[in-house]
Order: C-alpha cells, then structure tokens, then sequence
C-alpha cells in the first residue's frame, strides 16, 4: 500500500512539474480513519498529501463530466470504466485526462469494520499482507482483508483499469469463478408478490436524500427526472409509490451504463442495497445483448445500437 | 370486482399499428372497448417514464405496438426501442409487475385483423391479473 502511496505521488508530482496537466484527482486521508476523501492536488508540493490504501472506495470519476482543464486521475478497474462510458458519451475527452491506474484487490466496507468493532472507535488502520490491524483507545484488533470487502468488490471481475496511460503498481490477477448473480436469481425465483414485497422491504428506510444519485459518476443529467416539474414525473415525497418510481428509473437511467462499482451503495446513510435494482439490468443487458460495460472504447453502448437479431421473445 | 373492466392504455405508432386500428374500426372487426390509444410518432418515441406514468395513474395494463422490425418509417426507431422495451420490461417484472401487465406487439397498419386479434389476448391477460395494485400514486401530486 506504501509503495502505491509512493508512487502516485511520484507521478503526480512529475504531472503537475512538467505541467502536463492542471491538476491530479486522487485520495488523501480522511479525518478519521476509513474515511479517504478526494483530493484535488495542484501543485507539486500537493501532491505529496495524497494517499493509498483499501479505503479509497469513492469513484473519482464523478468528478470529470463537464470538466474543461487537463485532469491527471487515479482510477481502480472501475472507475476507469466508468471513464470509458464518459469518454463514449462525449463528456469528457480521452486526451485530457491522464489516468493513473490502480489495480485494485477491492475496496474496504466501513460500515462492516464499523459492525465488527461494536461501537468502539478505531483511531488508526493500517493494511498489511491481507490483514487490517486497527487500534483504539485500550484495543487493537487483526481483522481478515477479504471478510470486509465492499459487496461488490467481492464480486468484481474486472480489477484492473481498463484504460490508463501509467500503472502506480503490477496488474493484479483477476477474479475467477465469482458468481456475479446469486442474488438476482434469488429474486427472480420469486413470485411477483414476493418480488414486490421484497423491493418494498428494501427501500422502505429510504429518505430520498439522493446520495445514490450524486455519488454515481453516470448520474449527470443537468436536470434530473426527480427535479423536473412540466410534466412532473415522479413525486417530491417518501410516498411509496414516488420511493419506488425514483428508485425503478433510477436504475434503468443506468441500463447498458452502470459499471456497478458501487459508489450508490457506499453512499447511502441508510444501508439500502441499492445495487439490487442496477445488478438486473446489468446481467439482462449481458444476457441479451452480450455487452459488458466500460470495457472498449469501440464499441456502442447498448442502448444507442440495436442488431436486426435482437431477442424479441418478450413480444406478441 | 364481477363487472369490473380493466383499463389499459395502449401507445401506438402512428404509421403502423395506429393505422392498423383505424383499419379494424372502418373494417367494422370487434375488439374489445377497454384500450385507450394514445398515438406516438413511433415506437421508438416511446420513453419509458411514459408506461411508468400510466401505471402511477393506476391503469390496469400497457400496451406497446409499433411496426415490424424493418418497416420503421424512421429506419431504425423500433429496434431501438426494441432493446429499450427488452430491459424495461425486465425490470418491472423483477420487481414484481406481474408478466402481462406490459405487453408488446408488431402490428402493421394492414393487419385490421391481427390488431383486433392482439386487443382481445391483451385485455383477456389483463382481466385474468385482476386490477392493478401496484406502483399507483394514491396521494395527490404536490410541486
């Protein structure tokens, strides 16, 4: 982890030297700990301030749509899919970013680590050959790396960046034999009741703050749906039915986009597994159309081609 | 609920399956008087908040027809739409729109018969879900 920290300091200090870009993306450390935040370095002398280690979960390329100035960025696998659909929907050019790429052995969930440690207030964490040792006030515990991987991470099968212009370390090997939809068939083996009750179930605590919607890289309409009056097409309320109708296009806004890289989840305060919705459009759109996010620059994304053989079982 | 009659709202293309009922009507075919149409450009016009708005406003059943793949008046719209509807479709009954509610077909506009035909399996599906229950905004709109 030291060595990565190295070297994204090392690069962004020669990009911002040399002026090769204006300014770096990357993450420092958080206040507290399992808590990197973004970090937008601009000088040299900033760049020594920022940071790696297994809790830089935020995607970073939430903050390229629109952005003018020549941008050098750290991205793990997939965020650098997600640049890959920003780069095909025009919002961000592929030569004004320079990518730094992170082989990523996932990212940490705080709010398992938070659980485990059962109200007691970790000071530091430090990661070393697969273990996180983390003290506090009187306690110091070893937890196991892999039992606190974000859920998607566990399950993620694209690791590496799929684009870069520099690595800050070797590639890693990828994830084999992960069974990327064991909880899609789970609902899918449901009754039409069941399913309903259960994406009640799921997003009953939501207060629509929509932190799954800021968090999420794809998400930058100028104007949302949620925002919009004339015709208004979802309620401003907790109502149900409006919970509901803002979760449903939530998700589908992001059919053929989402990389599921988890930034929804991490974001909401109240634990909604949010990724439910996008995760069956991610494995239709697989299923249907043999297309897997993010991962050429060539191809079309899903929605914006079509091929004369499409299925079409569902109509009459 | 024994007289109850369900109300489907029925999006169709204006250069096919528009002109497909309008051939059934002066054909004089029968077809059940539960649809209400609502002319589109084109399949391909259709955005989904559209059938999820219906659906809020508690209809009982969508219905989607446009032309047949390769006969769009615009080229290619209804193969857009086609994958478009695939995966919206998808989602729904996922998350529990029972299979029927939303239903899409290919009808041209000299197909009177198949139109009248397509509006009978349409509602006959519809009336054995039952009404909808699901997805309908019972709180008046606030701003």
């Amino acid at each position: 982890m030291h060595a990565y920290t190295d070297k994204i300091r090392e690069i962004a200090r020669r990009l911002l030297s040399e002026n090769r870009v204006d300014v770096v993306i990357g993450y420092r450390r958080g206040t507290v700990p399992f808590m990197n935040e973004p970090y937008l370095a601009k000088t040299p002398e900033q760049a020594d301030r920022l940071h790696w280690d297994g809790f830089c979960g935020v995607n970073l390329a939430n903050y390229l749509p629109r952005r003018t100035d020549r941008v050098g960025i750290v991205a793990k696998g997939c965020d650098s899919r997600n640049m890959v659909v920003q780069i095909l929907e025009n919002q961000i050019p592929r030569d004004h970013l320079y990518i730094i790429g992170a082989p990523c052995k996932g990212m940490l969930d705080r709010k398992k680590i938070a659980a485990e440690l059962q109200g007691k207030e970790a000071l530091t964490a430090e990661e070393n050959d697969g273990k996180i040792q983390i003290q506090g006030k009187g306690f110091q515990v070893d937890l196991d790396r892999q039992a606190f991987l974000q859920e998607n991470c566990a399950i993620c099968i694209h690791r590496n960046p799929v684009i870069y212009d520099e690595l800050a370390g070797d590639l890693v090997t990828e994830q084999m034999d992960v069974d990327r939809y064991a909880d899609v068939r789970q609902v899918e083996a449901m009754t039409s009741e069941e399913r309903w009750n259960h994406f009640d179930q799921l997003i009953h605590p939501c207060i629509r703050c929509y932190a799954c919607r800021n968090a999420c890289p794809q998400c930058y309409c100028p104007t949302c749906f949620v925002d919009e009056s004339t015709p208004q097409w979802v309620g401003k309320t907790v109502d149900p039915t409006d919970t509901r109708t803002f979760h449903f296009l939530r998700a589908y806004h992001l059919a053929g986009r989402c990389t599921d890289c988890g930034a929804c989840e991490r974001a909401c305060p109240v634990g909604i597994k949010v990724r439910q919705f996008t995760k069956k459009l991610e494995k239709d759109v697989l299923d249907l159309f043999g297309y897997e996010v993010g991962l050429s620059l060539e191809d079309r994304p899903p929605l914006d081609t079509f091929k004369p053989e499409d299925p079409e079982s569902f109509i009459m | 609920m024994a007289d109850w009659e369900p109300r489907i709202v029925a999006f169709l293309c204006n250069w096919c399956s528009y002109g497909g009922a309008d051939l059934a009507g002066v054909s004089r075919l029968q077809y059940p008087a539960n649809i209400r149409i609502i002319r589109v450009p084109c399949s391909g016009r259709i955005n989904p908040k559209f059938i999820l708005a219906a659906l809020r406003h508690g209809v009982d059943g969508v219905w989607v027809s446009g032309c047949h793949p390769g006969d769009c008046h615009y080229i290619e719209g209804n193969y857009y739409a086609r994958r478009k509807f695939g995966l919206l479709k998808g989602l729904l009954e996922h998350m529990g729109i029972e299979p029927g509610r939303i239903q899409f077909s290919w009808i041209s506009s000299a197909e009177a018969t198949k139109f009248a035909e397509t509006a009978r399996t349409v509602v006959d599906r519809v009336k054995a879900i039952g009404p909808a229950r699901h997805f309908i905004k019972r709180q008046a709109e606030v701003a």
